[in-house]
């Protein structure tokens, strides 16, 4: 027979309000969070708001004044940045055609043909690449990865010269298409990652109709997997555009720069982007030299947050679709 | 049983488990033979070609053997398999070329000495000034970011409801995105604002990086305190636990793990930033213990321009861009570590 | 020193929605009070009305009134973090806080209430709620150990003992044996009856004989259908709840013809 041990009551208290109730701890705390939340769309606002403060001299200045910056070379205000808004987006889109199929790839590989056991680990292992820092990236373009594509360009331009994309190569490889294979690297994990995702999440039940009616593994993924993930594709194909678009150093590194609109691939000194403009000529710029650097940032931040809200646009559209929160 | 034995009989032949090697090493072999009468192999070379002679050389056996179904399933198989091996070479070269470059120059030395007196194609000198700047900048960073990005996912997971949520959970998932670069800009104006043109310090270059790392901080911590389940918080509030307390004990408590993981690759991932920096603070030959004031040296940076400078300091630059590779990788393994090792049960 | 709660037209709505209307019952100190009921009639939206725990979801809120001992319990002024001091609850599933040790367990009321204790009387209090909660024995050796090491019966147990140490005067359980083996069941129904010494104890369960075994008095909730509103359909003492039910639904429902 067990007995309960009488537990020792405090005195009746009734109901009494407040005191040590943590009423104004609650309130400091919700204080405190709320104000952190403000503080990021203000900080948001604050980088709009100086990138254009800044900006505006430049877009107001009259073509004599911008003539009077040597970074300019007698060119209007779009004329200087029509040609770097080409470069970024150029090799943005050459690291896109690259990294997108591959990430597909790499992405099944893990969640589909990889044993479960090792799924995670290689899961990781992608992930490392995205913690390579981007100066890293710039350094492996040129000692490793231009000698490598050296010969391979030698011969695109020797045997499908006749393409004007591929025309005329000449050594070194320090192009467009270089720069865009670096990108390619550097956005991998993330489309990767963010495809990966949606794959996991490729309902069980589908799959395995699919393989009881017979299918083989590719024709499973291609009735269950993949219409299922094609808007998740999409969307990883955007984000990775968008870091695509803002990177830096692995364009100024890799690049000999020019500001030339045209789609000679192989070429030295056809092409630059914005990001890497500005770092290139930020430290030496003075007066108006900075306002159009800072304005020609203007244009590329406005070009990312586009492209990020689209992304994220296209991924809040189908968890809608999908039920899926 | 008659329809089973049909079935049986026109069941494919497939190919031995072998034979998909064997056609490798074959092709390898004979992409070999193609370098060797032209230029001579190279390893690249030969990887290259023989992997798209044996992407056809499947393809065609397999039809030929198993029919056009399994011919295809086996092309899916290998260009997926191709598209790993792929992102690996990435990796493992960039990881060895930085290796074989940078090993050579590190010394001790290396890392206690700073710059000040050796000038271009002098050998010596060191980083110590860098891992200094580094430290400051990137310390600066968290300072800003970690209290800012936990406080705002304590709003978004535990407080916030309706417009000003989603709103805010846009907008840091836009913010994500920002141009390393034009956090660069950002901090320049500002200071510019305050100070006048020719500030330059490690403060600037803080606030730049603040403002890319606070939303990465945000969001894995958002994604930590959701997975702190429910249950939890009720039972601390039926406990007459109020809720701060409760968010402070309970649930910053048991997600303490994951925040720490998600905090460090944050502070591994603006460790390696570059291009804000350039821009910032500029670089300097000598230890600035200084943070407000003066321009400071900083690792990316020092690897950027020493890089530039060709002769010796690209010896430099390599032993320097080692380190910080080492530093950030080290950085992102310990952070697995951390939530492998101290999450409670089922919160991994 | 526990009390009894009287509810009269009490209603709760989420946002636009009423959950349940028109509750009006009487719970007696020291005894069990179950309420049964098909899934989704209210009875577990009810239960938490009573220490105010449907607070934590936003938009929901309760007219009428619940007065405990003289007390309003919707009073204005009354901080729900006192109520629930004083009316404890046991969730559905066990849930020990799974960065404490047992021994911190017990102590969650007083160490997240950041209230300081001498070592020797937390001591005591461990030992004493513990035993009440009939684990003492059990775990009285590993007390440093954490409380997820326990089987899931040791750890409801383990989370009467975390309750209980704040003293309460009532205690709720929410189908607290749904997800234990039914000897664990057996043990957390033994121990409902030694409590009932000592506190006033609300219950709901799924399981009408467990509601017949350990309650004094039973309360029968239904639904007209989805989208109706719970209401509190019969209450009267359990022995008569099981053989005369003057209600022809519950009838139907406790001999099984639906729910």
């Amino acid at each position: 027979m067990t007995t309960t041990t009488p537990i020792r009551r405090r005195p009746d208290s009734g109901l009494p309000t407040g005191h040590g109730t943590g009423r104004i701890g609650n309130r400091i705390f919700a204080g405190i969070s709320t104000g952190a939340g403000v503080v990021i769309l203000v900080i948001l606002a604050a980088v709009a708001a100086f990138l254009l403060w800044r900006a505006w001299p430049a877009l107001m200045a009259s073509q004599e004044e911008l003539d009077t910056v040597n970074i300019m070379r007698g060119r209007s205000l779009a004329g200087y940045i029509a040609p770097l808004l080409f470069g970024t987006v150029l090799s943005s889109i050459i690291a896109l055609i690259v990294a997108v199929p591959v990430s597909i790839g790499i992405a099944l590989f893990i969640s589909h043909y990889a044993p479960r056991k090792l799924a995670q680990g290689l899961g990781y292992i992608v992930d490392l690449l995205a913690a390579v820092p981007s100066i890293i990236f710039g350094l492996w373009g040129i000692q490793f990865l231009q000698p490598v594509l050296h010969p391979l360009f030698t011969w695109l331009s020797e045997n499908l010269g006749f393409i004007p994309l591929f025309a005329d190569y000449q050594a070194p490889a320090r192009n467009i298409l270089t720069a865009g294979l670096v990108l390619a690297a550097m956005i991998l994990p993330i489309i990767t990652a963010t495809i990966r995702e949606v794959f996991l999440q490729t309902p069980r039940l589908h799959e395995e109709a699919s393989l009881a009616l017979g299918a083989t593994r590719w024709e499973m993924i291609r009735q269950a997997v993949l219409p299922f993930g094609r808007s998740g594709i999409i969307s990883a194909a955007m984000l990775g555009l968008g870091r695509a678009l803002g990177e830096t150093m692995a364009v100024l590194m890799v690049i000999s720069p020019g500001f030339l609109i045209n789609f000679y691939l192989l070429q030295p000194g056809q092409h630059q982007s914005i990001a890497a403009n500005i770092a290139s000529q930020f430290p030496e710029a003075s007066g108006l030299g900075v306002d159009v650097l800072i304005a020609s940032g203007l244009m590329l931040f406005i070009l990312t947050f586009g492209v990020n809200l689209l992304a994220r646009w296209v991924i809040a559209r189908r968890a809608e679709f999908s039920g899926a929160n | 049983m008659t329809t089973l034995a049909t079935a049986s009989a026109n069941q494919v032949r497939r190919l031995p488990g072998w034979a998909p090697w064997a056609i490798l090493v074959g092709c390898m072999a004979l992409a070999a033979g193609i370098l060797a009468l032209g230029q001579g192999p190279t390893i690249a070379g030969v990887l290259l070609i023989g992997a798209l002679l044996y992407v056809v050389a499947i393809t065609i056996t397999s039809r030929a053997v198993e029919g056009s179904r399994y011919a295809k399933d086996r092309l899916a198989t290998t260009l997926v398999t191709a598209a790993f091996l792929i992102a690996m070479v990435p990796l493992v070269s960039l990881v060895v070329t930085v290796v074989v470059n940078g090993i050579g120059a590190l010394s001790a030395e290396f890392f206690t000495s700073d710059m000040v007196g050796v000038f271009g194609q002098d050998p010596g000198g060191g980083i110590y000034h860098a891992i200094i700047g580094t430290l400051y900048v990137v310390g600066i960073a968290a300072l800003v970011s970690i209290p800012l990005g936990i406080f705002t996912a304590i709003y978004l997971v535990e407080y916030g409801g309706g417009r000003i949520k989603r709103g805010i959970t846009v907008l840091v998932d836009v913010m994500t995105g920002i141009p390393s670069i034009v956090a660069g800009l950002f901090a320049y104006s500002l200071f510019l604002l305050i100070f006048g043109p020719a500030y330059r310090s490690a403060l600037v270059g803080g606030v730049a990086l603040a403002v890319l790392m606070t939303p990465v901080v945000v969001r894995s911590v958002e994604e930590m305190l959701r997975l702190v389940p429910n249950e939890l918080r009720e039972a601390s509030y039926a406990l007459g636990v109020p809720k701060w307390l409760t968010i402070l004990k309970v649930v910053l408590r048991t997600s303490i793990a994951g925040i720490t993981t998600g905090v460090m690759i944050a502070i591994a991932r603006v460790t390696g930033e570059t291009a804000p920096l350039l821009i910032t603070v500029g670089l300097a030959n000598n230890v600035n213990y200084d943070a407000f004031d003066g321009r400071i040296a900083t690792l990316p940076v020092f690897v950027y321009r020493q890089y530039s400078q060709g002769g010796a300091s690209v010896d430099r630059a390599w032993a320097a861009a080692l380190t910080l590779i080492v530093i950030v990788m080290a950085l992102n393994l310990i952070a697995r570590l951390v939530s492998r090792y101290f999450s409670p049960r089922g919160m991994r | 020193m526990s009390k009894r709660i009287d509810i009269s037209d009490l209603n709760v709505f989420y946002g636009d929605f009423k959950a349940v209307e028109d509750v009006t019952m009487a719970i007696e100190a020291r005894s069990v009070t179950a309420l049964i009921g098909p899934s989704g009639c209210g009875k577990s939206t009810f239960l938490r009305t009573l220490n105010r725990m449907h607070e934590v979801i936003p938009g929901a809120y309760v007219t009428g009134k619940a007065v405990m001992d003289g007390h309003d319990l919707y009073g204005p002024g009354v901080d729900p973090v006192v109520v629930r001091r004083q009316v404890g609850m046991v969730f559905q599933r066990p849930n020990p806080f799974p960065t404490m040790s047992i021994y911190d367990n017990v102590l969650a009321g007083v160490k997240l209430n950041n209230r300081r204790m001498k070592k020797a009387d937390a001591d005591d209090l461990v030992e004493s709620s513990l035993t009440g909660a009939n684990l003492w024995k059990e775990v009285k050796d590993r007390l440093d150990q954490p409380g997820s090491s326990l089987s899931g019966g040791q750890q409801q147990r383990l989370c009467i003992a975390r309750a209980i140490a704040v003293r309460p005067d009532v205690l709720l359980m929410d189908e607290p044996c749904s997800a234990l083996d039914p000897i664990s069941t057996l043990a957390i129904e033994e121990l409902i009856h030694q409590l009932k010494q000592d506190y006033t104890i609300v219950i709901v369960t799924h399981n009408m004989q467990q509601a017949a075994r350990v309650s004094d008095r039973t309360g029968f909730f239904n639904i007209a259908g989805t989208g109706k509103p719970g209401r509190l359909i019969e209450m009267d003492d359990t022995a008569t709840m099981f053989s005369s039910p003057s209600v022809q639904a519950t009838e139907d429902y406790i001999s099984g013809r639906f729910g």
